[in-house]
């Protein structure tokens, strides 16, 4: 159990020994991100960009076009929608192979509150031709994929937590790129998880096992590009499905499950957990899991009582 | 005149680039009037600069428009678009005809430069003000690997209203960019003119009139000169000086051109309301006397 921005600065710093296509360039961040890990292994591929993150994203193009392949350091809000303009235009447009590393995602960065919170990137990112988004449930799946990430040749959004989660996969974990991921059978429902989401769904799961209630739970750790015939096919057959993701229930996986659904012709319900279309606060991360409903005792209520609905 | 030019770059005179930038601003207005869109007073105020750039200072070879030790060249201002495709159409990236497919469905020469399509493109522009920030990464990355080439952007003066412009203007200089040059396009005109009143739009009021845009620069740790970017003696002189200055002065640089807007047609020239326009047949006459006289233009 180690956090996924430590995972991210450690893994970077190893595959930099080798592979001196990697810089990070750092809006910054680095002591939150953990890319001052790289930065005092690898200082001449470090680049401190400042606190400017639209032309820390053009830089980072540029360098890509002489054969680097540079990682963004930078919180996702920043990466998300403060230089969404230059993602579009310099990165999603050109295909370059920039990584977009969103070290403090979702609900949970500190304490920080909505001017941080990152609700709302699945559903730009999605939007965005060319991109890539991985979203890892812990800390063995975002090294897996930031080692394949390594390899890939294009644009990609990677989300990161901010604060360890229990782990979900054990060491032998190999990342297939595309497919989802069958953590648990079950007969009365499935549920849909996505990110660290999926480390508390786990628990939430176990918790409606031990009252009972069988549940099937999927794994999304690739929004896109989702093999979305096999997602249909742990869906199929399901009356009732439930999504739950550390993101607005407008643009994520909740929309990704229901357009495979819709596409199917699937007569099967689906309850969106996740953030209301409305902006949080600052507070105690189990506060905040507990009052927007992601907590595994939330998750868990929520699926028991949309199962009695 | 250019198809078959055995001239070298070094012996081209200042009269020789005149002459190009004219047939440049002539396949502008034809291409303009042709696909019934596109900018015309950019393209012509920035067209001296860029021929300047492409004839004479750059290091690049159409044949090997990959070349990785080749000068780069960003056209910030992605909606002069149409001056840069005649440029490099007359340079020998593509054939000079290929211009008639400007804005078509299905062409390399997209309305904004598309550096995944267009032979000649390093960059893609076209949303304002994030030419100079590639620009400055392609710097870095170059003295990284201990490259020895010049990057080069053109940038309007509308477009340097930008805030990310000024991003990239403080961070630069902190890595020793002197491998970098911005070319600022300072024809004193936008789109909309510029309004005394609320309810006024007219001609050279000069939306940085205000700015002294040499201090300024200066003052974030640039090498800064002021030029009139029509000339070529001081074209060439302050593009000789930026490049002079790689591996030496430890500052990126740059060149504030004063312009005119629709350089070198009577029509166009000075004017915001030819920021964007199509020509009709008789203003294409007038223009094709003007800029070439008897001499015939073969696409």
């Amino acid at each position: 159990m180690k956090s996924q921005r430590a995972v991210w600065g450690d893994t970077l710093t190893e595959l930099g020994e080798t592979d001196k296509r990697i810089v990070i360039v750092d809006g910054d961040l680095a002591t939150s991100t953990m890319a001052v890990t790289f930065a005092k292994a690898h200082p001449e591929r470090f680049v401190e960009a400042g606190i400017a993150e639209q032309n820390m994203v053009g830089m980072a193009f540029g360098m890509s076009t002489l054969g680097y392949r540079p990682w963004l350091s930078s919180f996702g809000v920043f990466l998300t929608n403060r230089a969404l303009d230059q993602v579009r235009m310099l990165v999603s447009q050109t295909k370059a192979p920039v990584r977009l590393a969103a070290a403090y995602t979702g609900l949970l960065n500190g304490s920080a509150g909505k001017t941080h919170q990152d609700i709302e990137d699945f559903s730009i990112m999605r939007a965005m031709p060319n991109m890539t988004i991985l979203a890892p449930a812990d800390a063995v799946e975002a090294e897996a994929m930031i080692r394949w990430a390594a390899e890939y040749d294009g644009p990609l959004y990677l989300r990161l937590a901010r604060d360890a989660v229990a782990d979900v996969f054990g060491a032998d974990y190999v990342y297939e790129h595309g497919k989802p991921i069958s953590l648990r059978e079950g007969t009365d429902a499935v549920v849909v998880s996505t990110g660290v989401q999926t480390s508390r769904t786990v628990e939430a799961v176990q918790a409606l096992a031990d009252d009972g209630v069988s549940v099937r739970h999927i794994h999304v750790p690739t929004l896109k590009p989702l093999d979305e015939h096999a997602l249909w096919q742990h869906l199929d057959g399901m009356s009732r499905v439930f999504t739950v993701e550390e993101h607005s229930v407008i643009g994520g996986l909740g929309d990704v499950v229901s357009g495979v659904l819709s596409a199917q012709g699937a007569g099967a319900r689906q309850t969106r957990i996740g953030l209301a279309d409305g902006w949080s606060e600052s507070a105690p991360n189990d506060f905040l899991l507990d009052k927007y409903g992601l907590s595994p005792a939330r998750v868990a209520a929520s699926v028991a009582a949309g199962l009695q609905a | 005149m250019i198809e078959g030019d055995t001239v070298t770059r070094e012996a081209r005179t200042p009269a020789d680039l005149a002459a190009i930038a004219s047939e440049g601003r002539w396949h502008v207005l034809n291409t303009v009037a042709a696909s019934k869109a596109g900018h015309i007073g950019g393209p012509m105020s920035a067209m001296d600069l860029m021929v300047a750039l492409f004839f004479r200072q750059m290091h690049v070879d159409p044949a090997h428009p990959q070349d990785p030790e080749r000068d780069r060249f960003i056209l910030s201002k992605g909606h002069s678009a149409i001056g840069y495709y005649s440029v490099l159409a007359m340079r020998g990236y593509f054939p000079v005809g290929e211009l008639a497919t400007f804005d078509h469905g299905d062409s390399r020469l997209q309305g904004h430069p598309d550096m995944k399509l267009t032979p000649g493109v390093d960059v893609s522009t076209g949303s304002l003000g994030q030419g100079l920030s590639a620009g400055a990464g392609i710097a870095l990355a170059a003295k990284k690997q201990g490259k020895d080439f010049h990057t080069w952007v053109i940038l309007g003066d509308g477009e340097i209203e930008e805030g990310m412009i000024w991003e990239t203007v403080i961070c630069a200089p902190r890595f020793g960019l002197d491998n970098l040059t911005a070319i600022i396009d300072l024809n004193g005109l936008q789109q909309y003119g510029w309004p005394a009143t609320p309810t006024d739009r007219f001609d050279r009021s000069e939306p940085m009139g205000h700015v002294d845009l040499e201090a300024v620069f200066t003052g974030f740790g640039w090498n800064a000169v002021t030029i009139d970017g029509h000339d070529f003696d001081e074209i060439l002189r302050a593009y000789a000086d930026a490049e002079a200055a790689r591996g030496v002065s430890g500052r990126p640089s740059v060149i504030i051109a004063r312009t005119a807007k629709g350089r070198g047609v009577s029509f166009t020239e000075g004017t915001f309301n030819w920021h964007n326009g199509v020509p009709t047949p008789e203003q294409l006459d007038i223009a094709h006397r003007e800029l070439l006289g008897t001499k015939e233009v073969v696409a």
